[in-house]
């Protein structure tokens, strides 16, 4: 029997499923590990900072900063590299410092002083959004021998398609998260506060240490997200990346994760970024379409999962009342 | 149990808050193996003395020691640590995990610093088994009844405590036959030696469970007995504060005869399932009707359904004999009725709007939001209440929140006055005010009547009632179980009315 908690996930992977096979008996070519691989590695960066916002949104918060700090880093890091000839690696090493610092000062702000999520990363994303500015206006290109390694590394599929470092490091992020929101403490702790943060503080869970680790994590996979877009891109640009994390919040809630937080799964966010990739690869099979078509058929996926996640917990509260007359 | 083998011992606690006592000199002893009711009205205590034992409060006053050693818990944890866990009525445990989650939440077994699930489904179920429960521990804990939850709850504290368990009013959402179901884990408990602190408000399940029981009122000590050799009369009169001899009723009600005649608002089998059973209740003119019965009796969720707050799901209301539906507070306003709740500053007054706004909302809401009131208007409609019903500071602009309890309630009093109500409900009206006002209050209940206004008046003050009412319902497990008029009306006879074992058939 599915559990109705994960039901939203199963809904998910079985739109995913039958979306893909409309679209393969529309254009076959679609089903080509070509595309796939295209997929994966055109939608590493969101899937990276999707996971960050699966954290967040499970405990009940939002993290509104993700666009703007994978942006800073992009100027960051192409300015370290391009600019002031730093090592790659130690301009990643620093970026990933500074966002994951700044990810828990805003989880700091929220627990410590109590403002809502929403208001501290809204100020984290101006922050972080004019200090791309501050740091260039302009698009900087990128080129070092370590960057080109690490962008022309991959592994071929049959049939001519690339599971590039990108893609691997997009997966490896998905694990490592499903692992630490499934099998971790830390991970429970995530899910407690999002079911009910009074009854867990209540329970003998840290709400501080959890609060601020979980923003933290945000911003490290923001960070992570920003160096893979600037890998992706061979550019950093502070005008970049606008309203990226409107589409990895629509990935956690196509994904099944519930708004209000306490349900959802990291593998689900996966499906989530999924299938948005798979409507712009449609659009571009498509040719006639307009990209916007993009948004307009998130924004139905997003009403119709919302309204299956009401009706979900509408349909577990009858079951309930159910069960409890035929006791009596 | 003549001298307990005491686990638990607390001596001369006391605690205020701003200057104000909530705790006075509480002695409170809990033996090895003993299941120990709580027992008071709102207001009197319990829940500081409880904050106080488990870790949420520190005590200003008092010594506490536990199996012998003075303790002093700084925190929910370091009380649990110590030993006492405690299971709240509703904020407990966490409906979006599973069983075996919400058990060992923050504790769950780790391998190489990995969540163990198997092993932590074993020792789940295990647990459980201990309290009789077999259930599947990977279901979530939504999907169980409140009933087993608690059982969870319990389950959880005892594991992690160990000495003392506190429940918070653990039976206010369970059936009769979920009741026994807990009841039956807690002796069991007790006979593993646990000592148990039980907060209800329902004297037959007191008797049922408990060994001994301790008496709060207004943050002082009443007293701890024996269950045994305590009459049910003997143990309202120790909560509503009364010894039965003492009793002086001061009747002001003058015009007796006003009880009976024709009644133009009258409900029929009026009643909502799980909240208040169906009951007639006819008001006239110019009456005051009372309505008594211990915290949790009823008493408020008789207010709720005839202001419309809760929906009755029988009988009828009927107005000069019209038949009305009064689905909704908006429904029950133009219908005339007027509502004063209890809980005042949370329901009845919005602090940060001035005294003036306050008194207008209820007339606004009357006439509509097309209608703006003036605030012409509004300054002369609250200078005139002001005036004639003492509210001070004499200032209309000044934020409710910084007046007096007293005058708060006088500008709640104005709001209903302003809409020129035919029945105002006051549940409470002087609770929490000076003795002064008090007193002015009461005064007022009686002007309003004998301008011919009906009044319904909730109070745990039996004084209060015998004082202004023309007649006293009584009310107990949420049944009208008793009218008492005229004569009848003493603080005497409610409280007999209060002790009888639950009757179907009012007197």
């Amino acid at each position: 029997m599915i559990h109705t908690r994960n039901l939203p996930f199963v809904t998910t992977l079985g739109i995913f499923v039958i979306a893909y096979a409309l679209c393969f008996l529309q254009f076959p070519n679609m089903l080509s590990t070509r595309v796939i691989g295209n997929l994966l590695t055109d939608n590493a960066f969101l899937g990276i900072a999707a996971v960050g916002m699966t954290f967040v949104i499970l405990s009940g918060g939002i993290d509104l900063s993700i666009g703007s700090v994978i942006a800073f880093t992009s100027v960051f890091v192409a300015v370290m590299v391009g600019s002031l000839g730093v090592h790659p690696l130690v301009a990643f090493l620093a970026v990933l410092v500074i966002s994951t610092v700044f990810g828990s000062l805003m989880g700091a702000m929220i627990r410590y002083l109590g403002i809502p999520p929403f208001v501290v990363t809204l100020a984290g994303m101006f922050l972080a959004r004019g200090a791309a500015y501050l740091i260039s206006t302009q698009s900087v290109p990128i080129s070092h021998e370590v960057i080109d390694a690490i962008q022309g590394f991959y592994f071929r599929f049959p049939g001519g398609g690339r599971l590039t470092a990108l893609a691997m490091l997009m997966l490896l992020v998905f694990i490592v998260g499903a692992f630490i929101a499934g099998r971790t403490r830390f991970g429970a702790n995530v899910y407690a506060i999002g079911g009910n943060l009074q009854s867990a503080e209540l329970m003998g869970v840290s709400i501080g240490s959890t609060t601020i680790g979980i923003y933290a994590l945000s911003g490290f996979l923001s960070g992570l997200a920003g160096i893979a877009y600037t890998l992706y891109t061979s550019s950093g640009y502070s005008l970049a990346t606008v309203g990226v994390e409107l589409d990895a919040i629509a990935a956690v809630v196509i994904g099944g994760t519930l708004l209000t937080g306490g349900v959802g799964l990291v593998a689900g966010t996966f499906v989530g970024v999924l299938i948005q990739g798979l409507i712009q690869t449609y659009i571009v099979f498509d040719g006639t379409l307009s990209s916007w078509w993009t948004k307009i058929v998130i924004g139905i996926l997003l009403f119709v999962f919302i309204v299956l996640q009401r009706g979900i917990i509408w349909l577990s509260n009858r079951r309930l009342a159910e069960a409890r007359l035929k006791e009596v | 149990m003549t001298e307990p083998d005491l686990l638990l011992e607390a001596r001369g606690i006391g605690k205020s808050f701003l200057g104000i006592a909530a705790l006075d000199g509480v002695d409170f002893t809990l033996g090895r193996g003993e299941i120990h009711a709580l027992l008071g009205e709102n207001g009197a205590g319990k829940s500081t003395l409880i904050k106080i034992l488990t870790g949420v409060y520190t005590r200003d006053q008092g010594a506490m020691r536990l199996d012998g050693t003075d303790v002093a818990p700084a925190s929910v944890a370091d009380a649990q640590s110590l030993g006492i866990g405690t299971v709240y009525q509703e904020v407990n445990l966490l409906e979006n995990l599973t069983v075996a989650e919400n058990l060992f939440l923050g504790r769950q077994p780790r391998r190489f610093g990995v969540i163990n699930r198997a092993e932590m489904r074993r020792r789940s179920i295990a647990l459980l088994a201990r309290y009789g429960l077999n259930i599947d521990v990977d279901a979530l804990l939504s999907s169980y009844s409140v009933a087993i939850r608690q059982i969870i709850a319990i389950a959880r504290a005892v594991d992690l405590s160990g000495k003392v368990l506190v429940l918070d009013e653990p039976t206010a959402s369970l059936d009769a036959h979920e009741v026994d179901m807990l009841f039956d884990v807690l002796r069991r408990l007790r006979q593993d030696g646990l000592g148990i602190i039980i907060i209800t408000h329902f004297l037959n399940q007191v008797y049922a469970v408990a060994d001994r029981v301790t008496v709060l009122r207004n943050g002082r000590l009443v007293g701890t007995r024996e269950l045994a050799d305590l009459p049910r009369l003997e143990l309202i009169s120790m909560m509503l504060g009364r010894e039965l001899q003492h009793i002086t009723g001061e009747r002001h009600v003058q015009d007796e005869s006003i009880a009976k005649g024709e009644a133009p608002i009258r409900f029929s089998g009026y009643g909502k399932r799980g909240s208040i059973a169906p009951f007639d209740l006819d008001i006239r003119p110019g009456e005051v009707v009372g309505i008594a019965g211990l915290l949790g009796s009823g008493r408020t969720e008789t207010a709720f359904l005839l202001f419309g707050i809760d929906r009755a799901d029988s009988g009828s209301a009927t107005i000069d004999g019209r038949p009305v539906t009064l689905s909704s507070p908006e429904a029950a306003i133009a219908n005339g009725f007027g509502f004063a709740p209890e809980e005042r500053k949370t329901d009845g007054i919005i602090g940060d709007f001035s005294v003036a706004d306050n008194i207008a909302l209820a007339l606004q809401a009357r006439q509509g939001w097309a209608k703006p009131i003036s605030s012409r208007e509004k300054a002369a409609l609250a200078a005139s209440y002001i005036k004639s019903l003492d509210i001070r500071p004499a200032d209309a602009e000044r934020p409710i929140k910084f007046l007096s309890g007293g005058n708060q309630q006088k500008a709640v009093l104005a709001r209903w006055l302003a809409t020129e109500p035919r029945l105002l409900i006051l549940d409470e009206p002087t609770r929490g005010i000076d003795i002064g006002a008090h007193a002015e209050i009461l005064k007022m209940i009686e002007r309003l009547c004998a301008d011919g206004m009906s009044l319904i008046v909730i109070s745990s003050e039996l004084e209060e009632l015998t004082a202004v009412a023309h007649r006293v319902i009584v009310l107990a497990d949420r049944r009208h179980v008793a009218e008492l008029s005229g004569e009848q009306v003493t603080a005497d006879n409610i409280m007999q009315a209060i002790a009888a074992p639950t009757r179907t058939e009012a007197a």
